[in-house]
């Protein structure tokens, strides 16, 4: 058994999970509002990733330093990945990083992971519940020059590679890489764990360590909305009418009568 | 830029036809070469597919580049890496599209990044504004709680565009193009991956994009054994089943029947939702559909926002006497023919 060194790239974002009805967008600053209520997480991607991880270390033994870039981290939420099992926490915490896309991003965390130095495994999610541009991760396999195995639903490490289970569009197939190299992790690798106690209580007792521009050697042109290669032109909300008529009925024997009876006269069926 | 001409295809091939999402996006991309003024262009890559370049002529391709080895039978990261860029290198286009795809999921963004530019992943409208000629892509954001609508000025300005939102062309068996063959140049070193083995996860009877129905259970199923109920129901309706995010993860059903953001985009005449909450990331997948029926026991679950009938109520008490009736009228239809 080798130790492997793994980094996981963590984004907090607006809990996914939040009514669709509660979204509202500022239209002047091409925004999205949090409603009140709607609280900060990782990103569920971005947890399975770390899952995908944590299992290979449960396998294997190694050591797994989360990465995680934005503005306002808020200490609760970023410390998750330490109490589920992670070793190390490195925020990229800085005004500078605020309003970056994907390409921005993908800079600064390849920065980010030089500096770390000794790595295996990148891993990443699929992409993130907010932008849901899945560009990431293989951004940072381009900018530093990593194999890259997109979708994992399962990973295991031995004799110096990596061998992975990339889900497809009509089933899966079974993927070699030589390490280091860069996976990004889809949900049907299977649920997170659940931090336990002990987790909680050793992560908070980690400092996490907090990078600037500086500390990375980035090019202050290339992160944050200054390294922006897309421009954000418009942001809307689509339209949904809700237009659905409820079939009622006394058993559910009337109701599906009259469902049918509907479908019948509207020759859907 | 001056250099840059032109938009180009990214095609991808599916039981030695064009894929569906290729006639699509060559109708897509002939509109803004239309409106740039400017040819298209369709890529292929692939083993024994030559013959193919006229069908993407036929859809609306003016040149046609192929790459056409059996080292690239099959989709490989690094490899298709090497000659994508190799040809967008070539012939500089000024827009460069792919399917969002497990294909253009992977190849798109690594072109993109390799080439220094931006691409935007999952595009349900793309135009060319009138006074810049900048591309613009529009993509759901927030699970489809909101779209943005992005430019990019490095080049080429590159996007993934989302299956059946756009129609393809009519075959127009005369049109005239040309065909270009390229050499792979295959260089060794640079292959890191290597697929050990390709799983077809065969779904019994109609496939998921291709049925006109479609039964999909959600969360609310409970049990691979709950589905085998909505197998029945879609077979009877000669249609297929499909599902949400927690089958598909909690083992229910295999990934390859999952509709939604991160799975199958369907746009059947008849979607019956059943025990799912219909959260904006599944009804990305399904908001194609003509009709909606929803059979949920919570009314405040988003479905019935979405659907066009719905029924309140137990899927379990339901389902069977639906699938009853339904079995009695397609009987009695048979009967009468």
């Amino acid at each position: 058994m080798t130790a492997v060194r793994m980094i996981v790239c963590c984004k907090q974002v607006p809990d996914p999970e939040a009514p669709p009805e509660s979204f509202r967008i500022n239209p002047e600053l091409n925004r999205i509002v949090l409603p009140p209520g709607v609280s900060a997480v990782i990103d569920p991607y971005a947890e399975r990733a770390l899952e995908a991880a944590l299992r290979v270390k449960d396998d294997q033994g190694g050591t797994i330093t989360v990465l995680s870039l934005g503005t306002n981290l808020l200490p609760d939420v970023v410390i998750k990945p330490l109490s589920m099992g992670a070793d190390e926490l490195i925020l990229l915490d800085d005004e500078a990083f605020a309003g970056g896309d994907s390409w921005s991003t993908a800079y600064a965390l390849s920065m980010a992971i030089k500096k770390v130095g000794d790595y295996d495994l990148i891993f990443c999610g699929r992409q993130a519940s907010d932008w849901d541009a899945g560009q990431v991760g293989p951004g940072i396999a381009e900018m530093l020059g990593l194999p890259l195995v997109t979708i994992a639903r399962k990973i295991t490490v031995g004799n110096g590679k990596a061998t992975v289970e990339k889900v497809t569009d009509d089933g899966y197939e079974v993927v070699e890489v030589s390490l280091p190299a860069l996976v990004t992790v889809s949900n049907e690798v299977g649920e997170p764990r659940y931090p336990t106690i002990k987790g909680i209580m050793g992560a908070r007792k980690k400092e996490p360590v907090i990078w600037k521009p500086d500390d990375i050697g980035a090019e202050s042109s290339w992160i944050g909305a200054a390294g922006c290669r897309t421009k954000l032109l418009k942001l809307f909300q689509p339209v949904h009418e809700g237009k659905c008529e409820i079939i009622e009925g006394d058993s559910p024997g009337e109701a599906i009568a009259n469902l049918v009876a509907k479908l019948k006269e509207a020759r859907i069926v | 830029m001056a250099e840059y001409k032109g938009v180009m295809i990214f095609g991808e091939v599916r039981e030695g036809k064009l894929a569906a999402v290729t006639t699509e996006l060559l109708g897509c991309g002939r509109n803004l070469a239309d409106a740039l003024g400017q040819e298209l262009y369709c890529l292929l890559v692939g083993n024994d597919i030559t013959s193919l370049a006229g069908e993407a002529i036929a859809y609306g391709a003016d040149r046609v580049y192929v790459v056409d080895t059996p080292p690239m039978k099959d989709y490989d990261t690094d490899l298709y890496l090497s000659v994508s860029e190799k040809v967008a290198r070539q012939v500089m286009p000024c827009i460069v599209l792919f399917g969002q795809t497990a294909i253009g999921r992977d190849l798109g963004p690594c072109l993109a990044f390799r080439l220094g530019t931006a691409i935007s992943t999952d595009c349900v409208e793309l135009a060319i504004e009138p006074g810049s000629k900048l591309l613009l892509q529009t993509k759901p954001v927030y699970g489809d709680n909101a779209r943005a609508t992005f430019t990019c000025e490095s080049y080429p300005q590159m996007a993934t565009v989302r299956a059946r939102v756009m129609s393809s062309p009519e075959r127009d068996g005369s049109r005239e193009g040309q065909i270009i063959n390229v050499e792979a140049s295959l260089d060794a070193p640079s292959v890191r991956t290597k697929v050990i083995k390709r799983v077809v996860e065969e779904s019994t009877g109609i496939k998921l994009e291709d049925a006109n129905v479609v039964v999909c259970g959600g969360r609310g199923i409970g049990s691979a054994e709950g589905f085998k109920k909505l197998e029945k129901l879609a077979e009877i309706l000669k249609g297929a089943v499909g599902a949400s995010r927690p089958p598909c993860d909690n083992g229910w059903v295999s990934n390859s029947l999952l509709v939604g953001l991160t799975g199958k985009i369907i746009a059947p005449d008849l979607y019956i939702a059943v025990a799912l909450s219909g959260s904006s990331q599944h009804m990305t997948g399904c908001s194609g559909a003509r009709n909606i029926v929803a059979i949920n026991k919570d009314p405040e679950a988003n479905i019935f926002k979405e659907a066009t009938l719905g029924i309140i109520g137990d899927w379990e008490e339901l389902l069977p006497v639906f699938t009853n009736k339904i079995e009695e009228l397609m009987a009695g239809r048979k009967k009468d023919r």
